[in-house]
């Protein structure tokens, strides 16, 4: 079978194991400790940062303005909304850049 | 067991569902697009769709098999983004008292954001039954099938993808991700340690060890921070994705 359909399977088998384990666990051991809950909590914070900065860093103005704006926006309006917002100031500022 | 008249069940989850599916259908047709963007087949990017079901992971799948790092972190950073449903599946399992056992392992496979928060609030104000779930779940999933992929036959047909930003999308949609978990404990100081780890990792190791080690960093932080009486996950939390 092709690599990538493997990985995907893989991919397949940990995410439905991340979406039963919870219950499976719990309905064992009852509470889990505080600090192992918050960083559970944190955990897609802490790694969707850890994925997003090098592009701030790495990449040109338009693209760093890009995802400050787009950060900011999501602070109130919908996921939808700045992601679109990001985008269009991305956009905006290549073309004028060019 | 006594019978139940299923229909207002129906009725309700798709009700409840039809604003989340057009929230859905953007991200999922784009995934499609940038999934055969970024070099997978549309086979490929379907059986994606269909089996892992979680698409901000497979923005991240798509972007590091494009990167060509070895396939373990690429299925350990799936596992690590989708790591959030452990506590989903924690909490609404409690409310799946009427499921039976082949229901609940169904139920689990289809636990995405939108799905648990619906589910929450179905389980405090009616009670949580397979009716609604399923129904629920049914208008998600074949919306968001359906719509990666047009995404997926009509991306591929769009070039030059630069021109329309589609080449930066995953870093702007992960940074909204992220402001959507600013009311979480120790938001700041988590993404700060996060993002100063994975950029000191990135200049010296490199791709994909920022992830990694920016990510652990991150949690270390929130576990010293934690308080016995602080929430993991804070009510009213705008869940997306």
């Amino acid at each position: 079978m092709h690599d990538t359909v493997l990985i995907i399977l893989a991919c397949a088998a940990v995410t439905y194991l991340t979406r039963i384990g919870g219950h499976l666990v719990l309905s064992r051991f009852g509470e889990i400790h505080y600090r192992a809950k918050a960083a559970l909590a944190s955990v897609p914070t802490a790694v969707l940062t850890a994925l997003v900065t090098p592009y701030v860093f790495t990449n040109g103005s338009p693209e760093a303005l890009a995802i400050l704006v787009a950060g900011l926006a999501a602070l109130r309006a919908s996921l939808m909304m700045s992601v679109a917002v990001g985008l269009l100031v991305l956009l905006a500022l290549r073309a004028l850049l060019i | 067991m006594s019978e139940i008249n299923r229909s207002p069940d129906i009725r309700d989850g798709v009700k409840d569902a039809a604003p989340v599916l057009m929230a859905v259908a953007p991200f999922s047709a784009v995934f499609g697009a940038v999934a055969i963007e970024q070099g997978l087949s549309f086979h490929e990017m379907l059986l994606a769709c269909l089996t892992i079901y979680a698409v901000a992971s497979q923005y991240v799948m798509v972007e590091l098999l494009g990167q060509n790092v070895p396939a373990w972190s690429v299925v350990l950073s799936v596992f690590a983004i989708n790591f959030r449903h452990v506590l989903y599946s924690a909490a609404i399992g409690r409310s799946m008292a009427r499921f039976s056992g082949p229901q609940r392992a169904a139920a689990f496979f289809l636990l995405v954001d939108p799905q648990y928060a619906a589910s929450e609030a179905r389980a405090a104000r009616n009670g949580l039954r397979p009716a609604y779930y399923f129904s629920y779940a049914a208008c998600v999933y074949i919306t968001w099938i359906a719509t990666s992929s047009l995404g997926g036959l009509f991306g591929s047909l769009i070039e030059n993808v630069e021109r329309y930003g589609v080449d930066f999308i995953l870093p702007i949609y992960f940074t909204g991700l992220v402001v959507g978990f600013h009311k979480r404990p120790s938001f700041l100081p988590v993404l700060v340690i996060s993002a100063g780890v994975a950029l000191a990792a990135y200049f010296t190791l490199g791709t994909p060890w920022h992830i990694t080690l920016g990510g652990l960093a991150g949690l270390l932080v929130a576990a010293a921070l934690a308080r016995p009486e602080g929430e993991g996950i804070p009510k009213g939390e705008k869940l997306n994705a």
